[in-house]
């Protein structure tokens, strides 16, 4: 009898131990004193750089307030995705399901971002804030409310810089070479909106992400485009350079905002000089005389002695995100019940100012309206490094223009807007 | 279209194909005559490309060793990546002969690790060799203009190796023996040939191809993490295209994949990543196996 009880009991025990082990220890959310953040990067792919300096800027942000908030415990779980919108789902999912987390700061690229916009929308007491995805439609059109975007995206990046190249370069023919994509799609607008309208013509010249042989796109530079406009960024970027250079050309080139990034400006090859003096238009420069910013890169070379010379725009979006989440979190300290109804709201109402020194706050879309900077790239003393040279203050998403207005031009793509010459 | 422009993007398209055809030839070698499904050869690329540029990087920067240093970057890349190929043939892949999708497995498991390997020693940097003063910048074509002299020497190379490895399969007695293991395994053996050793030999051809590949690669275009997999899709499609272990058909399929990726770009850019695929659908659906393949 006894012999039977034991055996018994043991069986019990096998199975509750079985049961521990298929459903493993209770998740970290149950404990109340830990707030989990889960976030989304590239460290796969063309903007694995990219991915890599995002996650050394939020390192910096945890570090800053030591892992705590009002007495609670940061718990940051990293993923990574390959800049497609489908993994960046599935590693979403991944982190919402299985590792419970409260918040989401990611994903990098334009079309991981509408994806996780469209996820958020799905999800109740959980909140996505951006990491460095720019497309526009994330927040301009269809908004969800669950998604959060502190940074300023592709289209706003471009302000002043049409203008830039039409009336002080005095180009009335651009070709505009650009990966095919979301995020490219709203720098084209936000360059052709003013170019356009000043009176410039442009020849778009479109690559699948990825394109590693540029022969036949710099074949079909016509002859009397006065610059290249190239929205292109990481290796895409830096292979269309080297063969643009390995070709004689000779044209200046305008930059996207992920163009003159670090990624390119750090490695050595003779894209440098065709980069040397390229002007473009964005959220950040390597070289800007705001104390914040001084202070910020210092620390992040310090830090990470192994990174980049400069902290890339990637990091920049990640860190001013991160800062966000951290500021609200702090304002109803670490309270994330009721649906986190208190936390979206005063992350809504966050006013800050990001790393360049520049104001950030959110429109009703909870998208940033902030400043962008004209940069050039110099050669400072042996490093290429880029230089703000103008301030375009206060970029709202519809680019100063009534927001209605702005929504009847339509989402931007391939074909739109359109101003080709001779028309 | 002015002759210039399909003169250039033709060029281009051939340009890529010579490229193409340096690391298909090698696949092809090992998938045709072995019968070992690669899917580790992207690897391969890569280990040659990075050990290459490890070892071309130091002696760029140093003025004494700066104008060899991309010829002794050549032959750490093809040294780096033979060795490796031949530590697979003999530590994992020459006990399972015959059974492919173990083989396909085990090699999917090594590109894995491989890729992970590069990604912490190296870190995801894109990175480039510089060719030479006199292959870098451009050159004047009759007819085309301006043109990159590397791209031009990219042809003399894929040439020189198809001519090598063709003298080599049919010229020499290691050809013979490599083809006699083709036709029927056991007969050699029979006749008192080492096999095994002859499978080490054509692996390590193989991979010191696609090393070499690596560093010419490298060289006509920035290469980081991930383009394993884009070079090992290629080359299925090359040899699928061209017919498995055929030397004159991974030419013919790396030509008309070059040629026609290129056009594609040019022509129609949205659907040129599938017109690659409509060949390989079209060849498969009218000759199963490739252009120049024999028939089973």
């Amino acid at each position: 009898m006894l012999r039977k009880r034991l055996s018994h009991s043991t069986a019990v025990a096998a199975i509750a131990a079985a049961a521990f082990v298929l459903t493993g220890p209770a998740p970290a959310t149950a404990e109340d004193d830990v707030i989990v953040i889960g976030s989304i990067t590239t460290l796969e792919g063309p903007f694995a750089t990219g991915g890599q300096d995002a996650y050394r800027a939020m390192e910096m942000a945890f570090e800053e307030i030591d892992y705590t908030i009002a007495g609670k415990r940061i718990e940051w779980i990293r993923e990574s995705s390959d800049a497609q919108a489908d993994v960046a789902l599935a590693r979403a999912r991944k982190l919402i399901e299985q590792d419970d987390v409260d918040i989401i700061i990611g994903p990098l690229s334009g079309a991981e971002g509408i994806a996780l916009r469209d996820y958020s929308r799905t999800l109740e007491g959980k909140t996505i804030v951006n990491g460095s995805s720019g497309a526009a439609d994330t927040t301009l059109r269809d908004p969800s409310p669950n998604f959060f975007r502190f940074n300023t995206e592709g289209t706003q990046w471009t302000a002043g810089l049409g203008n830039y190249v039409y009336d002080e370069l005095g180009v009335d023919h651009v070709a505009l070479v650009a990966a095919d994509y979301a995020f490219p799609y709203a720098q084209v607008m936000g360059f052709m909106l003013e170019y356009c309208a000043a009176g410039g013509a442009v020849t778009k010249l479109w690559s699948p992400l990825n394109t590693t042989d540029f022969g036949s796109i710099i074949a079909n530079i016509p002859e009397d485009a006065g610059a290249i406009v190239l929205i292109q960024g990481g290796t895409d970027a830096l292979a269309f350079l080297t063969q643009y250079a390995e070709t004689g050309g000779d044209r200046p080139i305008i930059g996207g905002s992920i163009t003159a990034d670090q990624t390119l400006l750090s490695a050595r090859g003779p894209h440098q000089r065709l980069m040397e003096g390229m002007v473009a238009a964005g959220p950040i420069a390597d070289l800007n005389d705001d104390p914040m910013w001084i202070e910020w890169v210092e620390a992040y070379r310090e830090r990470f002695p192994d990174g980049f010379d400069s902290p890339s725009i990637h990091a920049f979006n990640y860190y001013t995100n991160t800062k966000a989440v951290l500021l609200a979190l702090e304002e109803v300290d670490g309270d994330l019940s009721d649906n986190q109804a208190a936390f979206q709201e005063a992350l809504a109402n966050v006013e800050f100012q990001n790393p360049m020194g520049a104001n950030v706050r959110l429109d009703h879309n909870r998208q940033a309206i902030s400043d962008i900077f004209l940069t050039r790239v110099v050669n400072d003393g042996g490093t290429m490094r880029t230089e703000a040279f103008g301030t375009t203050e206060g970029v709202t998403q519809s680019m100063g223009m009534d927001e209605e207005e702005f929504l009847a031009l339509g989402s931007p793509s391939r074909d739109n807007p359109d101003c080709p010459p001779g028309s | 279209m002015s002759l210039q422009y399909a003169l250039t993007v033709t060029l281009n398209g051939l340009t890529l194909a010579a490229l193409y055809f340096i690391v298909a030839s090698g696949f092809s070698l090992i998938f045709g005559l072995m019968r070992t499904v690669n899917m580790a050869h992207g690897s391969l690329y890569l280990i040659g490309a990075y050990v290459g540029f490890a070892v071309f990087d130091p002696l760029y920067m140093n003025d004494a060793t700066y104008s060899y240093a991309w010829y002794i970057a050549i032959l750490a890349g093809i040294a780096a990546a033979a060795i490796v190929g031949i530590v697979m043939q003999v530590a994992f892949l020459g006990w399972m002969q015959g059974q492919e999708l173990r083989q396909a497995l085990v090699t999917i498991g090594i590109s894995i690790i491989v890729a992970d390997q590069l990604l912490a020693n190296f870190g995801g940097s894109p990175f480039q060799f510089f060719a030479p003063d006199i292959l870098f910048g451009p050159m004047e074509i009759p007819f085309v203009g301006r043109y990159s002299t590397f791209r031009v020497f990219q042809i003399g190379v894929a040439v020189a190796v198809g001519v090598g490895l063709w003298l080599l399969l049919n010229k020499t007695r290691l050809g013979i023996m490599v083809r006699a293991g083709v036709d029927d395994r056991q007969m050699l053996a029979a006749c008192g040939i080492n096999v095994p050793l002859i499978a080490v030999f054509v692996f390590g051809l193989g991979a010191a191809l696609a090393g070499f590949g690596g560093v010419i690669g490298a060289t006509a275009q920035p290469t980081q993490l991930g383009i394993d997999v884009k070079f090992l899709l290629t080359s299925l499609v090359v040899v699928i295209v061209g017919g498995m272990g055929s030397i004159p058909g991974t030419a013919i399929g790396a030509i008309l994949i070059g040629v026609t990726e290129q056009w594609g770009q040019a022509l129609l850019p949205t659907y040129s990543v599938i017109l690659t695929f409509v060949i390989m659908v079209a060849v498969l659906a009218v000759r199963p196996q490739g252009i120049m393949g024999r028939p089973d």
